[in-house]
């Protein structure tokens, strides 16, 4: 189960998950992710200091929307991740990939210098 | 078989008793008109009579009541029979009593006498017949449908009547008040049983003309039968008073007070019946209708079945002269379903209403049916005048609209709307349980792929690994409900070059059976060309952009044994890091390296993301691939196995074999977590060096 609160900070789109993402509640983040996209915010931040597991699943959703960002100069980090998530991530290799910051100080720094 | 043998007897004795009679009567009748005394003692006639009577009474009720076919037009067939034949015998002798010459009234003569009483006493037979025959099917009738008081008043109106005849047969001495006041009872419970007329609504329009018919010359018969033996009995009475006369008689006279009524009260209960029946019959025909509804969930092969079912119960329900269904399958299509009206036509309709901004069911919001015939006037060159509008609904969401329409202005009454709405609702619910039967169909359909998914799964791993002499090899698969992507497998380059690989695909289901297909495919063709492991998984990428879909992507960690110079060259594309566990030193360790999982890098720069490492194996080293199903597995507390307890549970694996490293690894890690049900698939590789 997740539950994702999204909020808008200095132009940013912040998105706060809670819980846990597997195969069924990745599509609420694609979803969360989609539509702060369709509203128009050039800055996401993911706020990941609430979540507890990330499935593959979970993970292929960020990883799907890396080369989409690019083209539309979308800048997306994600920050607060606690040291299992971000083992999950860094598994993968997909902390090459992503910005990651370790707190929402240096997610804005990041996303401001990008 | 005994039953019929039954009503043959009872035939019989009434044959015999009837005869009995005859002759007793006559006899008495012509001694006392002759001054002699009787031999035959002058109650028995009368004891007789009520035999036959009860003969006749067992005999109908065999034949009637427990005939379970007859149905109402029968019955009054039966009875009309009756009446007939009776008639055609008691005419037929009339005549002969022509042919062979009227005595003069008051003729005493004996031959006269007993002619006349023998006629009678067929007439008394047959009428008593008739009136048994039309008793049992006006019993039948009556009874219907019953009640409970219906019932106990109908036991006590039959019993009454036959203890009536012991009254009868025992000559007690006439006593008029007694006599009156019985017959008055009878007359009076057999009225009120009259009043039961509800086989009549049962009818149709064609039974109740041929009912109507039957029960008027029913009527006419029972009078007839009535005159002949009031005339005969006249003729008789003048002569002698000594003869079995039926005036009085309660059973009979009961009987015939209540046959009687029962048939008049009949036909103009039918008379009158006649101009409501086709209401009666719509009414059976809504009920009909409303089963074809339901059952046509059962049934009907699509929704659109259920559609045109609904669309021609309510049209012939309320006589609409046109109607149509409009179906939205999704925002923006609309499918119209037409029932002698052009497409155009409605549209015209609709296209008016809409434009007319009329708040109707036609906008998805509304919730009631809407009588729309006003805002039909204003549309010209159309020919309905009237129209009635009904929302159909699934789950709660409006479907599609009903639009039914009459060319008469005011064509529909409140009746009408609220069968409609029936029908509606009905076909909501029947297209739900299509819906929902579709779905566990599609779930049924669903877990059939699974299963064929989960046997390809286990069918593209191999079943025999490549061995060497430099070290063992053992591998273990498992996989959860739903089928995983795990792949492990090896082939062997050269006499010296052995390559190994384990996968895990992302997602689940028949599509990560079929990316683990896929990566088969990969391995074994680029494994062959003895290419370094980077460029395996920059080759590999680059294949697999092509098949992996958004969000999907596998991770991989390739392996080259090289058993001269005893290196490993590898690459790990974001596959859970190696084990390793070192002899010499006794130490274990994950190697940490960097690289990205396939899929995820969609150009040419994957390159950058990759990097081949290499390292140096010695004699009882082993080497623990794994995927992520065992770091994941959970206990029931819902904590990890995680990487910390992988690694502190090599040490116990040092002195086996790889296979029974392996068991004591499976059997770790059911302990831990406590069921041999872990939600997730997970695989194990081992190879342990040899000296």
């Amino acid at each position: 189960m997740i539950h994702i609160k999204r909020l808008q900070e200095d132009g940013a789109d912040v998105i706060a998950l809670v819980g846990e993402i597997d195969a069924s509640s990745s599509i609420e983040l694609d979803l969360a992710i989609a539509k702060s996209v369709g509203e128009g915010f050039s800055k996401i931040l993911i706020d990941c200091s609430a979540l507890e597991y990330i499935s593959s699943a979970g993970l292929g959703v960020f990883m799907s929307y890396i080369e989409e960002f690019k083209d539309r100069n979308i800048k997306m980090v994600l920050f607060g991740m606690s040291d299992k998530v971000a083992n999950t991530f860094s598994i993968l290799g997909l902390n090459e990939l992503l910005h990651i910051g370790k707190d929402k100080v240096q997610a804005k720094q990041i996303v401001n210098e990008l | 078989m005994r039953s019929k043998a039954i009503t043959r007897l009872l035939f019989t004795v009434g044959v015999i008793t009837w005869l009995a009679l005859v002759f007793t009567d006559i006899s008495i009748l012509f001694s006392t008109t002759s001054g002699i005394k009787p031999e035959v003692p002058v109650w028995l006639p009368g004891i007789i009579l009520n035999l036959f009577i009860l003969s006749l009474f067992y005999y109908y009720k065999l034949k009637i009541e427990r005939d379970e076919v007859l149905n109402f037009v029968d019955l009054l067939w039966r009875v009309f029979a009756t009446g007939l034949i009776s008639t055609v015998i008691s005419l037929g002798l009339r005549v002969i009593d022509h042919l062979l010459g009227s005595p003069d009234i008051g003729s005493r003569s004996a031959f006269n006498i007993v002619f006349n009483d023998l006629i009678y006493l067929i007439n008394l037979g047959l009428m008593i017949g008739f009136l048994m025959m039309g008793y049992s099917a006006w019993k039948r009738l009556i009874l219907y449908q019953k009640s409970k008081w219906l019932l106990r008043l109908w036991a006590f109106f039959e019993v009454g009547l036959l203890i009536s005849l012991l009254y009868n047969t025992f000559r007690f001495p006439q006593v008029q008040w007694l006599h009156v006041t019985l017959l008055s009872i009878f007359v009076v419970v057999g009225l009120v049983l009259s009043g039961n007329m509800k086989w009549v609504a049962f009818l149709n329009f064609r039974q109740k003309w041929t009912s109507l018919l039957l029960l008027l010359l029913t009527i006419f018969y029972l009078f007839y039968s009535f005159f002949t033996n009031q005339s005969l009995s006249d003729n008789i009475v003048k002569v002698s008073e000594n003869f079995t006369d039926y005036h009085r008689h309660i059973f009979v006279l009961s009987l015939m007070v209540f046959v009687t009524v029962y048939s008049i009260f009949s036909f103009l209960v039918i008379l009158f019946n006649l101009p409501t029946t086709s209401v009666f019959e719509q009414k059976l025909e809504e009920v009909v209708n409303f089963q074809r509804i339901s059952q046509s969930i059962q049934t009907e092969q699509s929704e659109e079945s259920v559609y045109n079912i609904l669309l021609e119960t309510s049209v012939s329900s309320v006589f609409a002269d046109a109607a149509w269904l409009e179906i939205n399958s999704n925002a923006h299509e609309h499918k119209v379903f037409t029932y002698k009206i052009t497409d155009k036509e409605s549209r015209d309709i609709i296209n008016h209403l809409n434009a007319h901004n009329i708040k109707g069911v036609f906008d998805q919001g509304s919730e009631k049916t809407k009588n729309l015939s006003k805002h039909l006037a204003t549309l010209k060159g159309s020919r309905f005048r009237s129209i009635l509008a009904f929302p159909i609904y699934v789950k709660g969401d409006n479907i599609g609209t009903l639009a039914l329409l009459k060319e008469l202005p005011e064509g529909f009454n409140k009746e009408m709307t609220k069968i409609v709405s029936t029908f509606s609702n009905q076909a909501g619910i029947s297209i739900e349980n299509f819906r929902l039967m579709e779905e566990a169909l599609q779930n049924e359909r669903y877990k059939e792929e699974l299963k064929i998914a989960k046997m390809v799964q286990k069918s593209l791993l191999p079943t025999l690994l490549e061995q060497d002499h430099d070290f063992d090899v053992a591998a273990f698969s498992e996989s959860a409900d739903e089928v995983g992507g795990d792949y492990y497998d090896t082939l062997r380059i050269n006499d010296h070059l052995v390559s190994i690989i384990i996968a895990d695909v992302s997602g689940k289901g028949t599509t990560a059976a079929f990316h683990m297909s896929q990566m088969k495919g990969i391995f074994h063709s680029l494994a062959q060309r003895d290419i370094e492991p980077d460029d395996f998984m920059v080759q590999a990428n680059q294949a697999l952009v092509y098949c992996l879909e958004r969000g999907s992507f596998i991770s991989a960690t390739y392996f080259i044994i090289n058993t001269q110079t005893k290196k490993i060259r590898y690459a790990r594309a974001g596959h859970c890091p190696v084990l390793y566990y070192h002899a010499d030193r006794e130490l274990t360790e994950y190697f940490k390296d960097k690289g990205v999982a396939l899929g995820m890098v969609r150009n040419k720069s994957y390159s950058n993301f990759i990097q081949a490492n290499e390292f140096t194996y010695k004699p009882g080293d082993i080497m623990i691939l794994y995927t992520d199903g065992v770091t994941e597995a959970k206990d029931a507390k819902g904590e990890e196995f995680g990487y910390e307890r992988l690694a502190a549970m090599v040490c116990d694996l040092r002195d086996l074999t790889p296979a029974q490293a392996q068991d004591h690894m499976i059997h770790k890690l059911y302990e831990f977590s406590g069921t041999e049900n872990i939600d997730d698939d997970y695989t194990t590789m081992i190879v342990k060096f040899k000296s």
